[in-house]
């Protein structure tokens, strides 16, 4: 699945206080949370985004708080996927189990700028950027892990498990 | 237990809760779980999480812990209604472990000292600091709200089997320097994605000599390096601990001889000065013998929270405060982090001294920590806290400081209005 979309770019070890500040977590609706996205960051940060576009951030991203409100935010605020030079543990679980496709590109990071347009398969992994016409591959995703993305996510995987 | 190859202590809590046989890092098991954790702002995702998964019941009633602490005392109308939907639920799936008001304190402070987790359980909590019981050699780690929701359903839960970290910590601690100068340097040294996907194992005479409470604020941060968890041994301590809290384990646990490290860290303790996290992370460490000459002067200074709010760390802010005033400048909030520890603090008289001080005493919260309520920043304003996160933001205003640093030099810091080493006061 190719998905087409501007990258945005955030800083190294960005952090869930940053993706969504604690005064937010009073709900889990998805729409009111991406309206806080990356406010911690930058007020109004969200308003950038067009439906579909990329967050593009250095190493460590998502470290800090376990709260799922961070991918639901990301996902809220009409982000399609993230990409990183690497991820926080916690984050990068709840990120599959959200639904939020996340791809870890480790260096070649550095070979995307700010607004580039790209075009990313979440399933091969592979992002062209368009402004250079290079192609990033990105580390393949788990195979354990690819399971839970094929039953729809980890609700999905459980709700099998406990019909099984 | 002896297995194929040497374990590491990750390796062998794991492998005694799992069926699947433990050969090396890397691996994805599956592993039952011993209690499942969530609080007032995690468990409502779970609890949504957990009705779309289809589940009817949770797994065991009495293996299931949820605590109201972060937004509780409730601040708002908006984190009463998400209490009182986790209530319900409690209400509905008759949960043993609930705990909202009186009963209830913070979190990673309630558990050990109710006697719920030590040594070798496995305990997956929606908080990232559910590491702390890594301090009584529990496997014992953070997650989201569906994770939590699987586990509460399911009592187990996959984990890819972690790399280690062993951090060898040696020699005696001069005076005011402990357990959380210790794990500063720590992070110092490590960097905040140090241990990003591995497992920290703390060993050496200095651990050895530490107290659990000590051993707990250790752990509590091994996610400020970004591991997965930071583990203790199991030792005579340990278990005098567990049994004095009502914890049925009797066993001692040690890592295997030759346990496959990815990494060694050594660290010399008797070279070590009050170490202090300044802005905006936790691995930005700087001796306070350095940082006391740039006079950084204080507005708020937090004693409490999942990493500094226990007994211990309440005698040794108590040390400091003794016939001292907090300097009219500063706000210092004392908040004892459990019931048990607040009635305590009471008995020994250091709410006394705190009050007389001029400190605030309020009730077991995690409020200020997360900025969430009881203590919150204002623009340009700068707090040191015993807590365990700095990021931008944390405590309030996007223009507004924390420091982290132990709770003698907190109080320290409150008297002087800025940044000292206890001694010098």
């Amino acid at each position: 699945m190719k998905l087409s979309g501007a990258a945005h770019l955030v800083g190294e070890h960005i952090d869930t206080d940053a993706i969504i500040p604690a005064p937010f977590l009073v709900t889990t609706d998805p729409v009111e949370l991406g309206k806080h996205c990356m406010e911690g960051l930058e007020p109004g940060w969200n308003k950038r985004i067009q439906k579909g576009d990329f967050i593009v951030a250095g190493r460590n991203f998502g470290c800090g708080s376990s709260r799922e409100h961070a991918p639901v935010a990301i996902l809220g605020a009409g982000v399609s996927v993230v990409i990183a030079h690497s991820y926080a543990r916690i984050f990068y679980r709840n990120s599959f189990n959200m639904g939020l496709p996340l791809l870890e590109v480790g260096d070649d990071i550095s070979r995307i700028q700010d607004g580039d347009p790209l075009e990313v398969d979440i399933i091969t992994g592979q992002i062209l950027n368009k402004r250079t016409g290079e192609t990033i591959a990105a580390q393949p995703v788990p195979p354990f892990m690819q399971g839970i993305l094929n039953a729809g996510g980890l609700v999905n995987y459980v709700k099998q498990r406990l019909t099984a | 237990m002896r297995h194929a190859v040497a374990h590491t202590l990750a390796m062998k809590l794991l492998q005694a809760a799992s069926d699947e046989v433990i050969k090396e890092a890397g691996q994805i098991i599956r592993c039952r779980v011993s209690l499942v954790l969530a609080n007032d702002i995690t468990a409502p995702l779970a609890i949504k999480s957990f009705r779309q998964m289809g589940a009817a019941t949770v797994f065991d009633k009495t293996k299931i812990a949820l605590v109201m602490d972060h937004f509780t005392p409730n601040k708002d109308i908006a984190s009463a209604e998400q209490v009182r939907g986790i209530r319900e639920f409690a209400q509905e799936q008759d949960i043993l472990h609930y705990y909202e008001g009186g009963d209830c304190g913070v979190e990673h402070a309630l558990l050990p000292e109710l006697g719920l987790v030590g040594p070798g359980d496995v305990v997956v909590g929606a908080d990232s600091h559910t590491c702390t019981y890594g301090g009584l050699c529990a496997f014992a780690t953070g997650m989201g709200s569906t994770d939590i929701a699987g586990a509460m359903a399911l009592g187990e839960t996959w984990f890819k089997v972690p790399q280690t970290i062993y951090v060898q910590i040696d020699g005696e601690l001069s005076a005011y320097v402990g357990a959380k100068d210790l794990i500063l340097h720590t992070i110092g040294k490590t960097g905040v994605d140090g241990a990003r996907y591995k497992a920290l194992e703390f060993g050496g005479s200095t651990v050895a000599a530490l107290s659990v409470e000590g051993r707990l604020t250790m752990a509590n941060m091994a996610i400020e390096a970004g591991g997965k968890v930071g583990l203790f041994a199991a030792d005579a301590k340990t278990l005098a601990f567990a049994k004095a809290h009502g914890h049925t384990a009797t066993q001692e646990i040690a890592p295997d001889a030759g346990a496959p490290y990815d990494e060694i860290i050594k660290i010399d303790a008797a070279s070590l000065s009050p170490q202090v996290a300044c802005p905006h992370l936790p691995d930005n460490v700087r001796g306070v013998d350095e940082l006391a000459a740039e006079h950084i002067v204080v507005n708020q200074s937090v004693i409490g929270s999942c990493t500094n709010g226990r007994i211990e760390d309440l005698r040794e802010a108590a040390a400091i405060l003794k016939g001292r005033k907090v300097k009219k400048s500063v706000r210092c909030v004392v908040l004892p982090a459990t019931p048990k520890i607040w009635t305590q603090a009471l008995r020994e008289g250091l709410l006394e001294t705190f009050m007389e001080a001029g400190c605030i005493v309020g009730p077991p919260t995690c409020g200020p920590c997360l900025g969430g309520h009881m203590g919150i920043l204002a623009k340009g304003e700068r707090a040191i806290a015993t807590t365990n996160r700095n990021f931008k933001g944390r405590m309030g205003h996007l223009e507004s400081e924390v420091y982290l640093s132990s709770p003698s030099l907190a109080a320290a810091a409150a008297v002087a209005g800025e940044i000292v080493h206890p001694a010098s006061l």
